[in-house]
């Protein structure tokens, strides 16, 4: 766009400046858990995340092994071995026999413990504890000291929530519920939305008022009737109430509305010319559907789809009413709003099965930003 | 677990293949029971004639039996319900309207759904205003404008956790991991445990639906801002207006429709927003809103339809005048359609 406004250097890069900013905060809170679901399980819970990068350092206890692993060399005692177990990538630092001063000593230098007794804890994590005489008791030396460690990016954490905590298994689920519900709805009110946009009978303008106001009404007043229904079809016919089939149907019902009234919106505005043609020719109602407003709807379609896609996948209050809550009917959002009761200071966990959830909804988004844009001004533009 | 992908891909086919073979065959049998080729003469135009009665409600049908089932009849029988105890047989007249005045609870959910009614729209509209104007002025706009966009894609559920980690608390003098008590701390103030403040934590929780909706506020004003024709921002610049009130006075008027369209969308959002209470508090610490307190009244102990109903139809009265105020918008705007 242009700009015809005569801006200063200044004010063109404020305006840069106050984007940069509004980009940051929206993107910031993502990129934490994205972050967070990528690191080792430990260093997140001691460090921030924005600290991923960096080196982070921490202060631990150790204890040097105790008098029964003493040898005598040289007429000394000496006691060796590491704080850290095998293949540990960190290092030390500093290190310290007193609790107040954790980090007395520099590592590779020798302690003075007072009665000729030194310790010298090397950065490897090495130590050599020596004495004059021979140690004594069932505990080694206590041993203070910082460890830094380098950063560590793992997906163990992406292992853990897909096979372990039953996300994996949710994901299956939450496909399974959106897939049918985002299917079936499309043809239904693809032929719903003609009617209403070029067939002439009493009572369209009432149904279309009907649409437009169902648009809004709150889901939170379906929820109770079609749960008693449920349960009295359930057991009038003796079948589950919970089942699949009942929230297809169920995210079909509450979909229609918005369905009809976007397609609608859409194919009352294909060029009359096209249809009044096509029926001088001889085209019926249902050749002029078939043959000239479905493939000429195909954006619209689109559009729609990514809607109810979103919206399904993204549901939880549906999926609360009408699925049971075992390992078999949870989807993604459940089992997630589930391990905030369950694991909720997990958060490896937590972060990881977050990213999981929303990474299939961000893939829909940036793939078909497009027709997702061009659905929500048609949707929103016109009166609704 | 494969019986039930396959199940879910079955019922795909079946849904669709029935679909058509319903509107195809239904279509094929009104041509056959009232020809209108191959007769003659008046009985070729009676049976047009009734062929173009039937044949819309052929095409409506299914969707007019599907919303009927799961939204039409619902309504009724939710208004018809708050009338009736808490297993919904017996009539207790406005037993529990009176129960919502009396209760702590309800009140304090209509205080925190007013708060919320007035914060978020308001924020929404005009923050993503605000991005919509800059954005237009710079050269990677949009792509600025796809990251604020995208929370837009994230479920209620995953943006309570993102946030829930932003607002995650340590005692004081630990290492914060929650950027927020991370970023006051470093300014030396104390950290807080943000969502079990009475009364503020509302506008911590807030602020995860308008770092939603934002975007889409944004992407709506964005094309109505386009809209405005050059030559009214020219001439105004021309008249020495600075862009302040190039804002207010010329961008800001001619987008009025637009912004009401915005508000009122939000607005609805707003009334039925639950999955962010019951994931980031479940309504404690005085931050209960309506949409939450209904969904524990249809399971706390056994299920109370009776209160459960009446704590929708509430909501249901906040959005009939938007509901009226959007049918008459339709209906100024030709909504007859040809």
């Amino acid at each position: 766009m242009s700009n015809p406004r005569g801006k200063s250097f200044l004010g063109r890069f404020g305006v840069h400046i106050a984007v940069l900013i509004f980009v940051t905060i929206w993107t910031i809170p993502t990129l934490g858990i994205l972050v967070s679901s990528l690191r080792d399980k430990d260093q997140l819970v001691v460090s921030g995340w924005w600290t991923a990068l960096s080196t982070s350092s921490d202060t631990q206890a150790g204890r040097t092994d105790a008098a029964d692993k003493q040898v005598e060399k040289d007429g000394k005692f000496l006691i060796m071995g590491n704080l850290f177990g095998a293949g540990d990538a960190r290092t030390v630092t500093a290190f310290g026999t007193r609790a107040q001063q954790p980090t007395q000593y520099e590592a590779g230098t020798a302690a003075d413990l007072g009665e000729g007794v030194t310790l010298q804890v090397n950065d490897d994590g090495s130590y050599v504890l020596s004495s004059p005489k021979a140690f004594e008791g069932s505990r080694g030396q206590r041993v203070y000291f910082s460890a830094s460690s380098p950063p560590r990016f793992t997906t163990d954490n992406y292992k853990s929530v897909l096979f372990s905590e039953g996300i994996g298994r949710s994901f299956i689920n939450s496909l399974t519920v959106t897939i049918p519900s985002t299917v079936i709805p499309i043809l239904i009110a693809a032929f719903a939305a003609y009617a209403l946009a070029w067939m002439r009978f009493p009572g369209r303008a009432l149904l279309i008022a009907v649409i437009i106001g169902l648009l809004v009404v709150p889901l939170q007043m379906s929820l109770i009737p079609l749960l008693k229904l449920y349960n009295g079809v359930g057991l009038f016919f003796g079948v589950p109430a919970k089942t699949y089939l009942g929230i297809w149907l169920a995210h079909t019902g509450f979909g229609l509305p918005f369905a009809i009234y976007l397609l609608r919106a859409y194919i009352a505005g294909l060029p009359r010319e096209i249809m009044e043609s096509a029926r001088i020719d001889g085209a019926s109602d249902f050749e002029i559907f078939v043959k000239i407003v479905l493939p000429l709807s195909f954006p619209v379609l689109a559009s729609f789809a990514i809607f109810q896609f979103l919206w399904v996948w993204n549901d939880l209050l549906v999926a609360m009413v009408f699925l049971r809550a075992d390992a078999d009917q949870l989807v993604l959002t459940a089992k997630l709003n589930n391990l905030l009761g369950s694991r909720g200071g997990d958060w490896e966990i937590l972060t990881t099965s977050a990213f999981v959830t929303i990474i299939v909804p961000l893939i829909v988004f940036f793939s078909l930003q497009r027709y997702f844009v061009r659905g929500l001004l048609a949707g929103s533009v016109k009166g609704g | 677990m494969t019986a039930q992908i396959l199940s879910a891909i079955l019922t795909v086919i079946i849904g669709v293949g029935g679909c058509v073979a319903y509107f195809w065959g239904a279509n094929k049998l009104l041509d056959l029971v009232f020809p209108s080729r191959g007769v003659k003469g008046s009985a070729a135009v009676d049976n047009l004639r009734r062929q173009g009665m039937i044949r819309p409600w052929l095409f409506v049908g299914p969707a007019l039996l599907i919303v009927t089932i799961y939204l039409i009849y619902p309504v009724i029988d939710t208004i018809r319900l708050s009338f009736m105890d808490r297993t919904g047989q017996n009539v207790v007249g406005l037993a529990n309207y009176s129960w919502a005045v009396g209760d702590r609870e309800f009140r304090n959910s209509i205080f925190n759904n007013l708060l919320w009614l007035i914060v978020v729209p308001a924020a929404c509209t005009f923050l993503g205003l605000i991005i919509a104007v800059l954005t237009d002025k710079i050269w990677w706009g949009n792509i600025a404008k796809s990251l604020v966009f995208m929370p837009l894609a994230i479920s209620f559920v995953g943006a309570s956790v993102i946030w829930k980690f932003v607002y995650e608390y340590r005692a004081e003098g630990q290492t914060q991991i929650g950027i927020l008590n991370a970023i006051v701390q470093y300014f030396g103030g104390a950290p807080q445990v943000w969502i079990s403040m009475p009364f503020w934590n509302n506008f911590f929780l807030m602020v995860i639906l308008i770092w939603i909706q934002t975007g889409f506020a944004m992407v709506i004003l964005s094309s109505a801002l386009r809209g405005i024709p050059e030559e009214t921002i020219e001439a105004a610049v021309i008249d020495g207006a600075n862009p302040f009130q190039i804002f207010w006075k010329i961008m800001v008027p001619q987008i009025w429709g637009t912004i009401a369209v915005v508000w009122t969308t939000i607005t609805i959002l707003v009334l039925k927003v639950f999955d962010i209470v019951l994931t980031m508090t479940n309504g404690q610490w005085n931050s209960q809103v309506l949409a939450n307190l209904m969904f524990d009244w249809m399971f706390r102990g056994g299920g109370d339809f009776g209160r459960g109903a009446t704590i929708a139809v509430i909501i249901m009265l906040a959005v009939v005048p938007i509901m009226i105020w959007n049918i008459r918008q339709a209906n100024r705007e030709g909504g007859g359609g040809h």
